[in-house]
């Protein structure tokens, strides 16, 4: 089932919640809403289950336009970020809840019900736990059972909000690979919210990043990565660093220094170039290198990060990863080279 | 340089620590949130010799004189026709007060907890109010509310409704008394539990009244159970307000309390006491079931609450 949400403006009270959001799902796609607190992307998320109404705007699913239809009526698995489990029911009854409160004609006969109760359970792995009560299960069987809860009802759209957020690191990691698996398998049109690009960009088709109620831009993992749109994705995802820069003659220049080419359709004038730690790299001494001192080096996974300051231009302060045969120590000197970067013009 | 060598170098002998001694042997070393003995036994004692002088002392000697001419006497007291219709009554308006602020008591905490509206902390303060108002207070304002000079007494006569020195009128008087009890109770545990459970059940396709059924209504069980006790003791205790507006007509608008109050006066000490001590009786039932509950229903938090 397809998603096309239209023009969606959302507050609450004085806080602008979305300001004029439109996104197009496709239909059997994994999505994620990604952005910071605060950036609407729950909000947006809620709007499509219905669990909010919108000041204004549109939401439909298919060629029905869903905007006016309650929740209960838009056949949507709503995986809530504490998973929201009832913990009077044991794990099957909790499973079955949406298809025990249909009314009679179309509710399956008990045993039915327990059959594929018992078949999501096995879904999602967790066979043999059926008569546990949530608070005898982990957090990521919790997670699960939720999973499970929102598939039995046969949804048009299965909707997550921050699903792996009350997880530890490890648990994270399997479940997102679990839940990437779950979504080939079931193929269900998926949306998810996340703060956390990690998870978004391992595990989505697509990513919208969200900013202050509005999306900043819609890609695929790699464009969203490699070709941020806006100053603020190139910020949100991934590590930068922000310096100021000039761009004339075709060219941008810092600290008094061409060090790239400007995009063709620059104008002339102050601008931000983007870096990220790998956009740059330590160099010997040479015509396009830029004097630096070393400020201090950390432990970044695999590599080192050091952070340095420009000689030429103090306020220029960004990282870079330094390769684990070069020694560099914290005051030392050592020219840059900037490899590539994101230019966007004004200050 | 043998200083300078790190300690994964050293022979295991040399980095192994001698045994340190128990600091706790050098002086009696006491955790810092504990107390000097001397100091607890002086709190214990205190706190025992109050609770037996107020509390346990009164109690034993309401047993003690209601079985002070034997348990024939006591019985005999008990079998009273007013000491019955005293029972009858109480009972009664507890049958009726308690479901009523069952009712109010979840709508009001359910709105409170669940929504937000403008007033919100006006009602908040307004069900705290029968706990603020004096009891006396709160049964002269029927009596000038319903009362034959009343705002509206006369008009509720004409259709030959009696509130005043009636049943309706003790029945309203106890209300009033134990409303805040249940909703007391019942806010907190709401405004905790907040609403996303009944969202996951509004998604999962039931409808509003299934989902208080079968998503609310358990989440609040205990607590519900707990405010209907606690509601149940005041119902059948309360003195002040049910006073003014019963007019102490024996066999008919005395409860309980005012019984033993009537009886008391007229030097009868038995009956007054074996009636009294059937009250104490009820309320030691309320409270046994009240620890039988917290003991659950901690349990149940215990296992639960939300992580």
């Amino acid at each position: 089932m397809d998603i096309r949400v239209r023009n969606i403006v959302k507050d609450y009270g004085r806080t602008a919640a979305l300001e004029g959001v439109s996104l197009d799902i496709a239909s059997g796609e994994l999505i994620a809403l990604l952005g910071p607190s605060g950036s609407g992307k729950t909000t947006l998320l809620r709007v499509i289950a219905g669990l909010e109404i919108p000041n204004s705007g549109q939401v439909f699913f298919g060629d029905e336009d869903a905007s006016f239809t309650p929740v209960q009526h838009r056949k949507v698995g709503f995986v809530f970020q504490h998973y929201a489990l009832f913990r009077h029911m044991t794990v099957l009854d909790n499973i079955g809840f949406g298809l025990s409160v249909r009314d009679s004609a179309r509710r399956p006969p008990a045993g039915e019900i327990r059959r594929r109760c018992l078949e999501l359970l096995d879904l999602v792995q967790l066979s043999g736990l059926e008569d546990r009560y949530p608070a005898q299960l982990s957090g990521g069987q919790r997670q699960r059972v939720a999973l499970a809860r929102a598939l039995a009802v046969e949804p048009r759209v299965l909707l997550l909000d921050e699903p792996f957020g009350a997880l530890d690191a490890k648990v994270r990691k399997d479940l997102r690979r679990w839940l990437r698996e779950i979504h080939d398998r079931t193929g269900h049109t998926t949306v998810f919210v996340t703060h956390d690009q990690d998870e978004a960009l391992e595990l989505a088709d697509r990513v919208a990043v969200l900013n202050k109620g509005r999306i900043e831009q819609v890609g695929t993992p790699d464009e969203v990565y490699d070709r941020p749109g806006t100053p603020f994705v190139f910020r949100f995802i991934g590590e930068s660093h922000a310096l100021a820069v000039k761009v004339a003659g075709g060219k941008v220049w810092l600290a008094g220094r061409p060090i790239l080419l400007s995009p063709e359709d620059m104008g002339e004038g102050p601008a931000q170039l983007h870096l990220r730690p790998q956009d740059v790299e330590f160099a010997a001494y040479a015509p396009d290198a830029l004097p630096a001192r070393i400020i201090s080096v950390r432990r970044s996974g695999p590599t080192r990060r050091a952070e340095i300051r420009l000689s030429d231009e103090q306020d220029a302060v960004f990282e870079i990863d330094a390769p684990a045969a070069l020694s560099v120590r914290p005051g030392e000197e050592r020219p840059v080279r900037i490899l590539r970067g994101r230019v966007f013009s004004g200050d | 340089m043998p200083d300078s060598m790190p300690a994964a170098l050293l022979p295991p002998s040399a980095t192994k620590p001698a045994a340190a001694p128990d600091i706790r042997a050098r002086k009696r070393l006491r955790a810092p949130t504990e107390d000097p003995p001397l100091f607890r036994a002086a709190a214990i004692a205190l706190a025992v010799f109050f609770l037996a002088l107020f509390l346990v002392l009164p109690l034993a000697v309401v047993f003690i004189e209601a079985f002070g001419k034997g348990a024939a006497a006591f019985l005999e007291a008990l079998r009273e026709e007013d000491a019955r219709a005293a029972v009858r009554l109480t009972l009664t308006v507890a049958a009726i007060a308690v479901p009523v602020n069952v009712v109010f008591g979840i709508a009001a905490a359910w709105c409170i907890a669940k929504f937000e509206f403008p007033g919100k902390s006006l009602l908040v303060s307004l069900i705290d109010l029968p706990f603020s108002v004096s009891p006396v207070v709160a049964g002269l304002v029927y009596v000038l509310l319903f009362g034959a000079q009343g705002l509206l007494g006369p008009t509720l006569q004409a259709y030959g409704i009696e509130v005043i020195f009636a049943v309706p009128g003790i029945v309203l008087a106890t209300i009033f008394v134990t409303l805040p009890f249940i909703a007391r109770e019942l806010i907190p545990l709401m405004e905790d539990q907040g609403t996303t459970d009944e969202e996951a059940a509004l998604s999962l396709g039931a409808g509003g009244f299934r989902t208080f059924l079968r998503i609310t209504l358990p989440n609040i069980r205990w607590g519900l159970l707990y405010g209907v006790l606690l509601c149940n003791a005041r119902a059948m205790g309360e003195f002040g307000a049910v006073s003014v507006v019963s007019g102490h007509i024996r066999g008919l608008t005395n409860t309980m309390p005012l019984q033993v109050e009537v009886l008391y006066n007229e030097y009868n000490a038995t009956a007054a006491f074996a009636v009294a001590s059937l009250l104490a009786g009820l309320a030691l039932v309320t409270l046994a079931l009240k620890s039988l509950l917290e003991w659950r229903y901690a349990d149940e938090i215990a296992g639960t609450h939300r992580r």
